[in-house]
């Protein structure tokens, strides 16, 4: 099979691809990396020549920097706590057998196949409108008063939001997991004297633990990149601004793409970091 | 300590009645095997002696005290799965100590139980390893760890040899029966082969569709099969099964002759054919006869060094003790 031949023509026709994902990375990487060194302001006097590290020690000494930085994680960890959590249970629920199981599933399924964007302004206007809202009328049908939601629990409402996007895919994963387990296992445990709850703990649990990493891992690259929740809701305000959104502001709104850019550079080391600890941990898992 | 008493414990699936009430009595000390064709609800009648499964109907007694409606756990019974379903991500140790870790045993005493079954059952070697890296056999001997560190007062097995290769399988099974010796626990085998229930049984109990065809000894269903089937289920090769005119001569309406109870001549037997396959065993050849008028095929065996070949004329004479008879029913006329 493997003839010089049939290498050669295989290296040939796999070429376009290659060449077009190069490209799709290289360039847009290579421009970043271009203008991160240099001060260009499109609406004040375009590109003025290189400036060396200014841009990245002005982006990392700003006082936005840290906040930034720390809403991310605080929106990366509190999403990934829910979905998995709640997915969890949402598998072990869905997993037993019951009445119209298929269509159960695919409305638990739904949400993911709502746009982001979609998904924030239906949350916003439908849901947490202090006036209108639904949650507005809950609170008063007991008689409380309305919460403002996106401006004074405004972080955790983004939470929710994005929370409630990724947890069909947490539970997706999760569920077909929960499939795989061998039911002899658990009647053995049965057997041994484990009530449920231990069953959960020593069995089912320690079996899901390679899906959960693998959702961990998933999830984090996508939600380090957040955007479209926070744009249409605050719009970074009341503490939201992540350091995709403070990226996003010093482009577009301060019309400084040298500073931005700079910022783009910080935001690929963050995410190398982060993805290169959960591979080794879920490299350790997967070996097992 | 392991006296099993089943009285008129049947089951169903919806509306689908898999084992009519039946009546088993296992002995304190018994080593019994479940025989029978798959489908025959061997494995489930065990399930319900574990409880992993609830009887729709009748009483489950173990050691004189009800048990129909007591949880698995505390039935006192410990179980061999088929799949062996050992704990993937605990250690030959975590796994064997896991019931007592359950039952809130002290750690000492965890430790001396768990040390006493590796030395056993020779798990020593890889008590640290976790079941992915273990062989067949040893998993094998893990699972049967895991159940005696409980001390139970029965131990079920579900076709515990079925994924194991041949060599090994027989090596087991002497395992399997040196510990019976050893221990004097009750042992509920299941299997669908018969050379295993044969070998390994103090009672045979014959299951066909739910209902016990026969309870034995394994010479006892050897010798005395109370009906066809058990006949044909029990021995290897089967017993030639007659119909016919040959059978109404010995005034039966069926006739069984097991192959090691024919002998061959080249010729003057009652019975003549042709030689097909002949099956070399070394000590023993199998010839499948045709052309004999009888049945389709009928099995001898006969002494190794009987030299007949492919399409030879073959002579067959039953000895006429052995020779088996049944009714129309198919049950046994004494």
């Amino acid at each position: 099979m493997a003839t010089q031949h049939s290498r050669s023509a295989a290296r040939l026709m796999m070429a376009p691809a290659v060449i077009l994902l190069l490209g799709w990375m290289l360039v847009p990487l290579m421009m970043t990396l271009w203008f991160s060194f240099r001060k260009y302001l499109p609406l004040r006097g375009g590109d003025q020549g290189f400036v060396g590290f200014d841009n990245f020690v002005r982006f990392i000494t700003s006082s936005a920097f840290w906040p930034s930085v720390q809403t991310t994680l605080v929106i990366v960890g509190g999403v990934l706590l829910i979905t998995i959590v709640l997915g969890v249970l949402l598998a072990i629920l869905l997993d037993q057998p019951m009445w119209g199981q298929g269509v159960v599933r695919i409305l638990v399924i739904a949400p993911f196949f709502v746009m982001p964007t979609v998904s924030a302004l239906v949350w916003k206007n439908m849901f947490m409108d202090p006036v209108n809202g639904l949650f507005a009328h809950l609170w008063k049908a007991f008689g409380a008063e309305p919460i403002v939601w996106l401006s004074d629990a405004s972080l955790f409402s983004i939470i929710l939001i994005v929370s409630w996007q990724w947890l069909p895919f947490a539970t997706l994963i999760l569920l077909t997991a929960i499939q795989s387990l061998d039911s002899e296992q658990l009647e053995a445990a049965e057997m041994d004297g484990a009530p449920v709850f231990s069953r959960f703990v020593y069995i089912v649990l320690p079996h899901l633990s390679r899906a959960i990493t693998i959702v961990i891992l998933i999830q984090t690259i996508f939600l380090l990149s957040v955007f479209a929740e926070i744009f249409v809701t605050t719009g970074g305000a009341f503490g939201t601004r992540t350091l995709t959104y403070l990226i996003y502001q010093r482009v577009l709104e301060s019309q400084n793409v040298g500073l931005g850019s700079a910022g783009g550079v910080y935001a690929i080391i963050l995410a190398n970091i982060v993805a290169a600890f959960l591979m080794r941990i879920v490299g350790k898992n997967l070996d097992a | 300590m392991g006296r099993i008493v089943l009285d008129k414990v049947s089951k169903r699936f919806g509306d689908v009645e898999v084992i009519p009430p039946l009546d088993l009595t296992i002995e304190d000390g018994e080593f019994a095997v479940f025989v029978g064709p798959s489908g025959c609800g061997k494995s489930t009648l065990l399930r319900l002696i574990a409880g992993l499964e609830d009887v729709s109907g009748g009483n489950i007694a173990i050691d004189g005290s009800d048990a129909t409606m007591v949880p698995p756990a505390k039935r006192g019974l410990a179980m061999v799965f088929q799949s062996y379903a050992l704990y993937p991500h605990m250690s030959v140790r975590k796994n064997i100590a896991f019931p007592l870790k359950m039952a809130k045993m002290d750690q000492a005493e965890i430790d001396r139980r768990v040390a006493n079954a590796a030395s056993v059952l020779n798990l020593a070697d890889y008590i640290d390893r976790r079941p992915g890296q273990l062989s067949g056999g040893q998993r094998q001997r893990v699972a049967i760890g895991r159940a005696i560190v409980r001390e139970p007062a029965a131990f079920l097995f579900d076709e515990p040899l079925s994924n194991l290769d041949a060599a090994l399988r027989v090596g087991m099974r002497l395992e399997i029966s040196e510990l019976h010796e050893r221990l004097k626990t009750t042992m509920v085998y299941v299997t669908h082969d018969q050379v295993e229930a044969m070998t390994m049984a103090d009672k045979i109990v014959v299951l066909r569709a739910g209902n016990i065809e026969q309870v034995g000894s394994p010479l006892e269903l050897y010798h005395t099969p109370r009906n066809v089937f058990v006949a044909g289920f029990i021995g290897s090769p089967k017993m030639n099964l007659i119909d016919g005119a040959e059978a109404a001569k010995h005034d039966a309406h069926i006739i069984g002759v097991r192959p090691e109870h024919i002998d061959v001549t080249p010729s003057g037997g009652i019975w003549s054919g042709k030689v097909g396959v002949a099956e070399h065993l070394g000590s023993d050849t199998f010839f499948h006869v045709h052309d004999t008028g009888l049945a389709e095929t009928i099995t001898v065996r006969a002494p190794g060094e009987v030299s007949f070949r492919h399409g030879d004329a073959i002579h067959l004479t039953p000895r006429a003790d052995a020779i088996h008879r049944f009714d129309a029913q198919g049950l046994r006329i004494a």
